[in-house]
């Protein structure tokens, strides 16, 4: 685990911005994959310690950083309040039905860590990247085209369908539309929301015939071409991949021995 | 000399309505032909049957001196005539604009270095190569315009089909669009509500009403109930055309 420490700080000195997509995504990738496989809740809490500090310095910025943790801890929370209860062994506290488990306890910091050094790493990694690159550097590492043409279509289009469902809901308002703020909502209110719904879900699916057809006139037959450049692998991305294979094998080692 | 492009009577039905009743037109090579008429008068429907979008239930449609009628007779059609649609949006769908460019020379069977280096070529010679590399949803109205024409002009197109180009275009693009446009070689059918524009670059005009195609002089004013006029510099040649 100091191995495992140690190599943050290394890592960041040189610059996740300089390293090619393809070896961010392929280092989020085995980073997550590893710390799956990890159990020991001292490596996990270094892991985490490690990737914290990488998002620190690496990732989209400490408020960003702090406003994507929010949604993330929020989950984490209930499951820490409760499954402590729902995992049957050692009781710790708590009256019949009601029993805090010892093991459930440690399955939930073991959960509690995983998924932070995740999300950290991921957030340092892959933070700062367009989704457009993403999915430019996962189809260049020969990724299922179809689940990259969808990725990316829904990248592009995701923002002009939010678009028109705010530009429906300004007009909505314009006219003197306001939600009735009681608990049960006037019938009108109702229908209004059904309707604005209704006219996002068949403007989407026209937008969609429509990107197919404009697609087909440009003797589209299926296939994303390969996208824009893309430039050779550099010294940073080797060194990169090497301190990831080091912390990871040093992780594992400490697992072995503890 | 034949038509590159040619509707023969056709009529074709949107939505259960009849939108082109027996309409005739001919789009000849070296032509910038005006395609005007009222809104929902089914010019867009017109742009889309000639690149088979749209299938007739009665008449032709003749593209590059053969007849029309499946959507691979169309997928040869689509490689040399190319349409813009009302909506930018529609037709920028790749990531960065030089992905988009480059997408339809990538379609024709080009190797991709070709590909990306006549992409790049086309956005340098329309002035628009500071775009290359930007994302194309977060462009403004008018830079996708501009790119979404460098695109269809990436296909080296003999006719370009644009459907009401100039929106949302301010002056400084307009006539950057006018530009390009009069330095292509393609024949060009120009659908537009915006007749100073029209008046720039359209050497014939046409008028469609009530699913049928007539013949319109280009001229300031509107003269008759029939025909929309839009001035032009050499009224007399059109009149003979018209
Ligand atoms: N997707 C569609 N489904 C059914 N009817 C349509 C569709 N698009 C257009 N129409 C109808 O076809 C007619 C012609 O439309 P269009 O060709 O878009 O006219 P224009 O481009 O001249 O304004 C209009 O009456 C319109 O309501
Ligand atoms: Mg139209």
């Amino acid at each position: 685990m100091p191995a495992a420490l140690g190599a943050a700080p290394v890592r960041v000195s040189f610059g996740i911005a300089a390293l090619d997509p393809r070896t961010r995504l392929l280092g989020a990738f085995a980073g997550v994959l590893a710390v799956a496989l990890l159990s020991s809740l001292w490596v996990l809490a270094a892991a985490a310690l490690g990737t914290f500090a990488l998002a620190l310095a690496a990732g989209p910025g400490t408020a960003a950083l702090m406003r994507r943790l929010v949604h993330l801890e929020g989950f984490m929370l209930v499951l820490l309040a409760l499954l402590p209860f729902t995992v049957p062994g050692t009781p710790l506290f708590g009256a019949p039905p009601f029993v805090a488990s010892a093991e459930g306890f440690a399955r939930a910091v073991q959960i509690l860590l995983k998924v932070n050094a995740c999300g950290f790493l991921v957030f340092a990694l892959l933070g700062g990247l367009e989704p457009v690159r993403i999915g430019a550097a996962a189809l260049a590492l020969k990724a299922p085209e179809r689940l990259v043409q969808l990725f990316l279509l829904v990248v592009r289009y995701g923002g002009v369908l939010r678009a028109e469902a705010a530009r429906l809901q300004e007009a909505m308002r314009a006219r003197a539309f306001a939600p009735r703020a009681s608990l049960t909502w006037s019938l009108h209110t109702w229908r209004t929301y059904g309707h604005m719904l209704g006219m996002v879900l068949v403007r989407a699916l026209e937008r969609a015939e429509r990107v197919s057809e404009a697609m087909r006139c440009r003797g589209f037959s299926g296939r994303l071409p390969a996208s824009a450049e893309r430039p050779a692998l550099g010294a940073a991305d080797l060194a990169f991949a090497l301190l990831l294979a080091a912390a990871i094998l040093a992780a594992f080692a400490a697992e072995h021995l503890a | 000399m034949s038509a590159l492009l040619a509707l023969d009577g056709v009529t074709v039905a949107r939505g259960g309505r009849t939108v082109l009743a027996g309409a005739d037109l001919q789009l000849h090579a070296g032509e910038r032909l005006a395609l005007v008429g009222p809104n929902g008068a089914g010019k867009t429907t017109l742009l889309r049957t000639l690149v088979g979008l749209e299938r007739p239930s009665a008449g032709r449609v003749v593209a590059f001196g053969a007849e029309r009628r499946t959507e691979v007779d169309f997928g040869t059609v689509r490689a040399r005539a190319q349409l813009m649609f009302q909506d930018p949006d529609d037709q920028l769908f790749c990531p960065t604009v030089i992905d988009d460019v480059a997408f339809g020379p990538l379609n024709l069977g080009r190797k991709r270095d070709e590909a990306f280096a006549a992409a790049r070529a086309v956005l340098e010679r329309l002035g628009l190569v500071h775009l290359a590399d930007r994302v194309t949803h977060r462009l403004s109205g008018g830079e996708k315009r501009l790119v979404c024409l460098a695109a269809l002009i990436a296909m080296a197109p003999d006719a370009l089909l644009l459907d009401e180009p100039t929106n949302d275009l301010d002056e400084e693009n307009r006539a950057r669009m006018i530009d390009i446009l009069l330095r292509l070689d393609a024949a060009l059918l120009l659908v537009s509500h915006d007749r100073d524009f029209l008046e720039r670059i359209a050497t014939r005009a046409v008028l469609l009403r009530e699913g049928t195609v007539r013949p319109a002089l280009v001229h300031r004013h509107v003269v008759t109930q029939e025909e929309i006029h839009i001035h032009g510099l050499d009224a007399s040649h059109r009149h003979a055309e018209g």
